[in-house]
């Protein structure tokens, strides 16, 4: 009820419509209701993509040259997406399989930056544009990143 | 700085309905083909069909509760926030205030991506500037409750060295898609 008093408004609004948090609930309700059908295709292309990837395959696709391996890391990260938990796991599992950890850096950081896999949804709302150029930009960044923490690693150690 | 004052106001929210309206269609069309992709595995693969299925029903089930989180998040910020201070805090000329602020929030948020789209895109709407949701997109990849799940896996002086080094690339990466959006502004 109190809201009703407030609508007086504690904010300096220029013809703007006046609020109540019911309103701003059903608006809420309803921008996420019209999200629905990219967030549904988007966890079933995950899905898809947690059934068909296995950790196996992500492991044999790396060759031993530390900047191509990087290079690979950052791309299979991008393809990739999901729990950061997992990649967390298959990068530890790399780690074993004797990948470096440039490539391994460069994989977990891509894991949540850069996303194909999500790529529709985030065109879909924030811009095709906006989307490629910060996917690219992310892909780059992480090679950076990952050149940056390993080699820093090596000098502290 | 100058450079983003001056190009404050300028199309973005014009172009947003017409763009609304092409986008609407085309999620549709993207869920579309992704349920024929489905009907197609399932002819040569069912048990893979299913078991995605599967993957794609858990995944829902753990992002159901987060989904009430945002939506909760939405209608406080739709009640809350007038465009004003989202323009003071997070748009043109916020300064290194908005940085912070987008780094540090990209840093606490949880959840699957995907679900901070249609907030993310709300408060553009709202005059939140583009490299500040690149910033905060990027600032995600530090998930402060995995931490000790890093530091298991690759030690605690790996995850000591590559947070700071995540903190510089989303600034970077913010400030370049400001830089090629300002660009973008002043050709058009």
């Amino acid at each position: 009820m109190e809201e009703k008093k407030g609508m007086t408004n504690p904010k300096p609004v220029g013809g703007e419509k006046a609020k109540s948090i019911v309103m701003s609930f059903y608006r809420a309700f309803k921008n996420l209701g019209s999200a629905l059908p990219t967030l549904l295709g988007v966890v079933l292309l995950l899905g898809l993509f947690l059934a068909y990837v296995s950790k196996q395959f992500i492991a044999s696709v790396f060759t031993g040259e530390l900047f191509i391996d990087t290079v690979i890391g950052s791309a299979v990260g991008s393809i990739s997406a999901g729990n950061p938990i997992t990649s967390y796991i298959i990068g530890g599992e790399l780690m074993k399989e004797g990948v470096s950890l440039f490539a391994i850096t460069a994989f977990i950081v891509t894991w949540v930056t850069v996303s194909i896999v999500h790529f529709p949804a985030e065109a879909a709302f924030l811009g095709r544009r906006f989307a490629f150029i910060r996917n690219s930009l992310g892909f780059i960044l992480a090679i950076l990143v990952s050149i940056a923490t390993v080699t820093t690693l090596m000098v502290i150690q | 700085m100058k450079v983003v004052r001056d190009t404050e106001d300028k199309g973005g929210n014009k172009g947003g309905g017409e763009k609304r309206k092409w986008y609407k269609h085309y999620d549709l069309y993207f869920l579309v083909s992704v349920i024929f992709l489905y009907l197609i595995l399932f002819f040569f693969d069912q048990e893979s069909v299913y078991s995605s299925l599967k993957v794609t029903g858990n995944i829902f089930i753990q992002i159901i509760p987060i989904l009430f989180f945002v939506i909760i998040f939405m209608a406080l910020i739709d009640y809350f926030l007038h465009p004003k201070t989202v323009a003071k805090y997070v748009g043109k000329g916020s300064g290194i205030k908005g940085w912070f602020l987008a780094i540090s929030t990209g840093i606490i948020s949880h959840g699957p991506i995907y679900i901070w789209y249609p907030l993310l895109r709300d408060l553009r709407d709202k005059g939140m500037r583009s490299g500040l949701i690149a910033a905060f997109l990027y600032s995600r990849a530090i998930k402060i409750p995995l931490l000790p799940l890093m530091v298991y896996y690759f030690g605690a002086l790996f995850v000591v060295v590559l947070l700071p080094y995540m903190v510089i690339a989303s600034l970077i990466e913010g400030q370049i898609i400001e830089l090629i959006e300002n660009r973008k502004d002043k050709l058009q």
